[in-house]
């Protein structure tokens, strides 16, 4: 148990998309760092505390730490921390663009519209258009082929929801007025949990979906069964 | 003004002096005792919301069962309640209104009669947000962050007085920490005691007045937003409606930039009680002084940048998501430094275990590790999958609670004996301080990791979600580590009532500590000082200086002993 509590990204749930790893990467890089800095506070403070405890006949010195010479002290290790951080944005932002900014230009299009207490999924269908007497609604699942891009249309008729899958790595707000585009590619058949993320009601506990991800052959027999 | 405030005083009965009283010190004790009560109320409801969450749909003893509709209030309520009700009334409230008149030399706050009307407007407040909870449909519970559409129509909630009380109390609130702030940048600009020069202000002075600072800049857009919400809800306004042109996501941008530097606001202060704290019980000056004050307005300055962070998933331009990353990154140097300087300030010093510097250390190590946490979230591509998880709930609370339970009792246990002329127990008070630190631990660490299992915030029963099942065991321990935290506070309302009616009275410096305000009488007399106004001739934190005979040196004392 003690080992599973140090090691935070233990607990991930098992990633199952294409950029999921390269979250899952900068998670772990942020906490190697925190670690080590929390190694080194932690360290440099309890040895503090324990050496300069108040002792009979030792008094303490007299460091104001006002100048240069002595404010390095801190300085240095402060630069360090700034060092960090832009290695943390540097290594960032390309994953920021690819799951949020980069979508992949050919992809399955999925229309998702919140509403309290559910998640409305609209195919468009054979023509590949929405709005057309072809389309095809279901509730609360969604179902995607394996090792193919897909593209969701996230909208809300009421308050503001979060379609969330934490198989997926990715979370975006659904707003109402809003037609929000997010992707994303799985790598794994199986079924995916999808709880609402944000505050939406009495019923936002317990408001969930379902991302059932199919084989590629899989998947075409399903499309198969739906639209004939 | 002087003669006319000390003739009335002289002849002040029962009400002018305890109730309607315009004495700094008395509206002090005020803010202190209505935060205190409020405390109470918040810290049970999120007693009764662990209790929900480790065992679902059972009753909850005093309580009885908590239905969702319950549990979404709780949420709101308790999260209100923490940051407006407990956190800026005792931190801001009492210890600025107590300590900034005695820590600059002053006889009473600059308007004596503003600040009255500031605590009494928060008692206004008060009893607002209190009727809330028992208008029909119940108190506010669209999220303490109250974002529209959930919160800008009854149909959504089902709350409907409730939420427009919620709106009324917060603007109540405002006004009276509008009114506070004046009066604590003026008092401090215009009343200093002969030499006490802006750098030779305490921490805690200048923290109050960096905060005091932050929340006048930031209030105005919340303000804003606040009324159209209550148009858009009383007179179906469409400021945030996007069936009638409006867009929820303004009132996300106009919380979010009061939010992040109101949660400053919320910190700054106890960390000026820390950093004066640690050098008096280290016997130290404190590293860095000038420096840390530098950090702490880059820091300020800072939090008005970033905003944006709380809404990486809002779905607002991405492209603007890593610049709002870099920012909130960024400010991780600034408290690093004065991290670094705190740790620093006990190198080479004589350190004493005393209750208010144990509770100095424990504000100083959750800080780290909440500090920490927050690189995390401040990630933006990281922030997509910690975003609204427990993740988030245990960082806020490693770096808020720290600030305003670690931290507020640091000042608290410090400063007791100059408010009420009576000593602490030191056993019960580090008794308190090592239960409320491990039961702290116990209930909050397990959440990073419920977080990182993807555990989302303000669910009512992780057990309708099948891969929360196997986690919920640490939800159990969450729960137990609440209840244990809160039990633990029995401890501090059995020091105090003790120490209140027969602790040993406090000399006026139990603590050796150099500083104006134990110039004083403990408590201090009406107006704090003799007939004369104490002379200050140095800085704060001159301590353990080479050839005199004491390791203190008062600020107004004229010279040392030398040895």
């Amino acid at each position: 148990m003690l080992r599973s509590m140090v090691d935070w990204m233990g607990w991930l749930p098992e990633n199952v998309s294409t950029f999921g790893g390269d979250i899952d990467g900068l998670l772990r890089l942020i906490f190697v760092l925190t670690v080590a800095w929390f190694l080194i506070t932690f360290g440099t403070l309890g040895a503090f505390l324990v050496l300069y405890r108040r002792r009979p006949g030792r008094r303490a010195a007299y460091v104001r730490g006002e100048r240069l010479r002595e404010a390095s002290w801190v300085l240095v290790p402060v630069a360090v921390v700034l060092v960090l951080d832009l290695w943390v944005d540097f290594r960032g932002a390309p994953v920021w663009a690819r799951v949020k900014i980069d979508r992949p230009a050919e992809a399955l299009s999925i229309q998702v519209t919140g509403r309290q207490f559910s998640w409305e999924v609209v195919y468009p269908g054979p023509d590949g258009r929405f709005g057309t007497a072809d389309d095809r609604q279901f509730l609360d699942e969604i179902h995607v082929p394996a090792g193919a891009p897909v593209r969701l249309v996230l909208r809300s008729k009421d308050v503001i929801h979060s379609f969330f899958v934490p198989n997926l790595r990715l979370k975006q707000d659904a707003v109402p007025g809003r037609d929000i585009e997010a992707w994303f590619e799985a790598t794994r058949p199986g079924r995916y949990e999808l709880p609402c993320a944000m505050l939406c009601g009495f019923g936002h506990s317990g408001m969930k979906g379902w991302l059932v991800v199919h084989p590629p052959e899989e998947y075409a027999a399903w499309v198969r069964e739906q639209w004939s | 003004m002087t003669a006319t405030v000390e003739r009335q005083a002289r002849h002040a009965g029962f009400l002018r002096t305890w109730v309607f009283s315009t004495d700094h010190k008395t509206i002090g004790r005020q803010y202190l005792l209505l935060g205190l009560l409020w405390a109470l109320a918040g810290g049970l409801l999120a007693g009764a919301m662990r209790w929900q969450l480790a065992w679902p749909d059972t009753r909850v003893p005093g309580w009885g069962q908590v239905g969702p509709e319950a549990f979404n209030m709780m949420v709101t309520m308790h999260g209100t309640i923490m940051v407006f009700f407990v956190a800026m009334p005792i931190l801001l409230g009492a210890f600025g209104n107590f300590l900034i008149p005695l820590m600059i030399g002053a006889r009473d706050m600059v308007f004596p009669r503003l600040n009255m009307m500031s605590v009494w407007t928060f008692a206004l407040a008060s009893l607002v947000l209190l009727a809330s909870f028992f208008v029909p449909g119940g108190a506010a519970s669209a999220g303490w962050t109250a974002y529209p559409p959930l919160s800008a129509r009854a149909e959504y909630t089902g709350v409907d007085w409730g939420m427009n009380l919620w709106i009324l109390a917060l603007a109540l609130e405002f006004a009276s920490f509008l009114m506070g702030g004046v009066n604590y940048l003026t008092t401090a600009m215009v009343l200093r005691a002969p030499g006490m020069s802006l750098l030779r202000m305490p921490m805690t002075v200048w923290q109050q007045l960096i905060a005091a600072a932050l929340f006048l800049l930031s209030v105005g857009p919340l303000i804003a937003g606040a009324v159209m919400l209550l148009l858009d809800r009383t007179l179906g306004t469409g400021f945030f409606a996007p069936d009638l042109g409006g867009d929820p996501l303004l009132w996300q941008h106009l919380f979010w930039f009061f939010g992040h530097p109101e949660v400053y606001v919320v910190f700054l202060p106890p960390l000026g009680f820390v950093l004066d704290v640690l050098p008096v019980f280290a016997r130290k000056p404190l590293f860095g002084h000038r420096w840390i004050i530098g950090a702490t307005a880059v820091a300020g300055g800072l939090s008005f940048v970033v905003w944006a962070h709380h809404m990486f998933m809002s779905g607002m331009d991405p492209r603007l998501a890593m610049p709002f990353s870099v920012t909130t990154i960024l400010i991780s140097v600034p408290f690093a430094f004065i991290v670094f300087a705190m740790i620093a300030t006990l190198w080479r010093g004589s350190i004493r275990f005393d209750t208010p510097m144990l509770w100095a250390l424990g504000f100083l190590t959750m800080f780290i590790v909440g500090g920490l946490t927050g690189i995390f979230n401040g990630s933006a591509p990281a922030d997509i999958y910690i975003n609204n998880t427990y993740f988030v709930v245990a960082h806020f609370h490693y770096t808020l609670f720290s600030a305003v339970v670690f931290g507020g009792l640091a000042g608290f246990t410090y400063w007791f004996p100059k408010m009420s002329g009576r000593l602490l127990s030191e056993p019960l008070g580090k008794a308190h301080f090592w239960l409320t630190l491990v039961f702290f631990n116990v209930t909050f660490f397990p959440m990073h990791h419920l977080g990182l299992a993807g555990m989302v915030r303000r669910i009512a029963d992780p057990l309708q979600y099948e891969y929360l099942v196997p986690h919920q065991w640490l939800n159990v321990v969450a729960t137990v580590g609440a209840l244990g935290l809160l039990a633990s506070q029995l401890v501090l309302v059995a020091n105090v009532a003790r120490s209140l009616l027969a602790g040993r009275r406090a000399p006026a410096n139990p603590w050796q500590a150099n500083t104006l305000e134990w110039l004083a009488a403990s408590p201090p007399p009406h107006l704090n000082w003799g007939p004369s106004l104490p002379v200050v001739h140095r800085g704060p934190y001159e301590y353990s200086v080479p050839g005199l005979a004491e390791d203190w040196l008062p600020q107004a004392a004229p010279a040392g002993r030398t040895v």
